[in-house]
């Protein structure tokens, strides 16, 4: 598939999971793709980077599900710290350990996973919704304690991006960190893989090949599509360009100027205006 | 040796933290703590497990001894084996801390970060804190959005707040914020002058320990030996 051919699969209001984590490994060719498109009111559950910074920006992400917004070597993601001090965007903020079981429960097909992070904490205040349970059970630590009951949270699609790919859907990460990336895909009811490389068989250690093709709906060959967020061992993060866009977030005139030249072409235009 | 400075007493007051952890995941955020962790596992705690800030384990000399990628991070932490030392954008006495967001949660005067895993952390094992800015805007009697709880909210426990000024702890009996030491040449008027909340301060304050010599020359010569420390707390 295409990356246009993927958005056309999404439909607006949708709940809308990006792999990744922060400025690493994230599906940016997709997520460029739906700047493109007129999709809007998503909700994005992510664990936030220039993904949902530029979601934010575009008014096409309604809600964001996540534990924090950042691009890494800067620590503040520009344009989600503004939305959020206009109000232009809602925020579900949970803590990383239960986005985590959140996905793992719609992973799994379970309502809830009980979890002690949050308890006690101001995620129960801002979400009122959340409950906590108790176990049934004679306690083995002998705590009798109340735990946050995380809910599912279940996707409609899933975006992630993986080193290498089969047009099957099987796929592999050749970095350090598999970030949750199984988890959002099987949490979702679509999920679509972007890759550096299409290959008719994936090769290397078996451990790192994180997803396979009963997880995955579409597959598209998007190489260097993860700029400007990292994807080692194929390319490490664009600093110089990441400080540009965060430079570029913080003025108006100069956002409309970075979107006119990277943003509103194709990907093949976005991938020639970098390189130059 | 002379010329002890302020960042350096910090680093060391920060590797403190870690001693008696033995073999658990130590994770520093920010460049004092880091040095911190660095400086325990090179001289009185051999055992700490410290990561490369991505899924690496490294050893003291940086080379690769293990995995911990993120998923593992989480295991690890609600085990219960891993001290992080967090920063903090405000703390209270009870040692709540917020680094979501200032102001009304719902439309923030300044988004900060978010929660991150603070809400966790800090109900499955120690956390310390590092304020390299002793002051009545970080210190305050409540916080805006408690991201890691206190005592009062279901802490597991909170061993250390360590300021370009002191050390506290929360070894009283309401399990509330006390004066442990003033680093060398800091009064103890002013870290009450810098504490927006009542802080617990005994009769006597003792003097937050100076680095050894070895330990210097660690944090000058192997550890930080561009400075970088000194930018932090000048």
């Amino acid at each position: 598939m295409t990356p246009d051919e993927i958005v056309a699969e999404l439909h607006d209001g949708m709940t809308i999971g990006i792999g990744g984590w922060g400025s690493r490994r994230k599906p940016m060719a997709l997520v460029r793709a739906i700047l493109r498109s007129p999709l809007k009111n998503l909700t994005v559950v992510s664990y936030a980077g220039p993904d949902v910074g530029l979601l934010v920006a575009s008014g096409q992400a309604k809600r964001v599900v996540t534990a924090f917004a950042s691009l890494d070597s800067i620590a503040l993601e520009p344009h989600f710290r503004r939305a959020r001090q206009d109000g232009s965007v809602e925020l579900t903020e949970l803590d990383e350990g239960m986005l985590y079981w959140g996905l793992l429960a719609a992973a799994h097909r379970l309502p809830f996973l009980p979890i002690r992070a949050g308890l006690g904490s101001g995620v129960l205040e801002v979400n009122p919704e959340l409950r906590t349970v108790r176990s049934p059970y004679a306690d083995p630590f002998g705590l009798g304690e109340e735990l946050v009951a995380v809910p599912a949270l279940k996707l409609d699609a899933a975006l992630v991006h993986m080193n290498r790919a089969d047009a099957a859907g099987n796929a592999q990460y050749l970095g350090p960190d598999p970030y949750f990336d199984d988890l959002f895909c099987l949490a979702a009811a679509r999920a679509y893989v972007s890759c550096e490389q299409l290959v008719p068989r994936l090769t290397g250690p078996p451990q790192s090949m994180l997803l396979n093709r009963a997880m995955v709906h579409g597959v598209a060959l998007t190489p260097n599509g993860a700029h400007f967020t990292s994807c080692v061992p194929d390319y490490p993060r664009d600093e110089a360009f990441q400080t540009r866009y965060a430079k570029a977030a913080a003025d108006p005139a100069a956002w409309a100027e970075f979107c006119a030249r990277y943003l509103e072409d194709t990907e093949a235009a976005y991938q020639e205006a970098v390189r130059a | 040796m002379t010329g002890i400075t302020r960042a350096e007493v910090c680093v060391v007051a920060c590797a403190e933290a870690w001693r008696g952890d033995g073999a658990i995941l130590a994770s520093p955020v920010g460049l004092i703590p880091s040095l911190g962790a660095r400086l325990a596992r090179l001289t009185f705690e051999p055992a700490l497990l410290l990561t490369d800030g991505e899924a690496y384990l490294v050893d003291a000399a940086g080379e690769i001894e293990g995995w911990m990628p993120y998923r593992e991070v989480f295991t690890i932490l609600a085990a219960g084996r891993r001290h992080m030392m967090m920063g903090a954008a405000q703390i209270d006495r009870h040692g709540n801390q917020n680094i979501s967001a200032i102001g009304d949660w719902k439309r923030p005067k300044a988004q900060l970060l978010g929660v991150r895993g603070a809400p966790g952390n800090t109900v499955n094992h120690p956390v310390s804190y590092w304020i390299p800015k002793h002051s009545a805007r970080v210190f305050t009697p409540r916080v805006d959005m408690v991201s890691g709880v206190g005592y009062d909210r279901g802490a597991r426990e909170l061993r250390v707040v360590v300021t370009n000024l002191a050390v506290l702890d929360f070894e009283t009996p309401e399990r509330v914020m006390r004066l442990r030491s003033v680093h060398p040449g800091v009064a103890v008027a002013e870290v009450v002058a810098a504490t927006g909340f009542p802080l617990v301060v005994p009769d006597e304050v003792p003097v937050t320990r100076a680095p050894t010599a070895p330990e210097l020359a660690l944090i000058r010569d192997r550890l930080d030996p561009t400075g970088l420390r000194e930018r932090e707390v000048p």
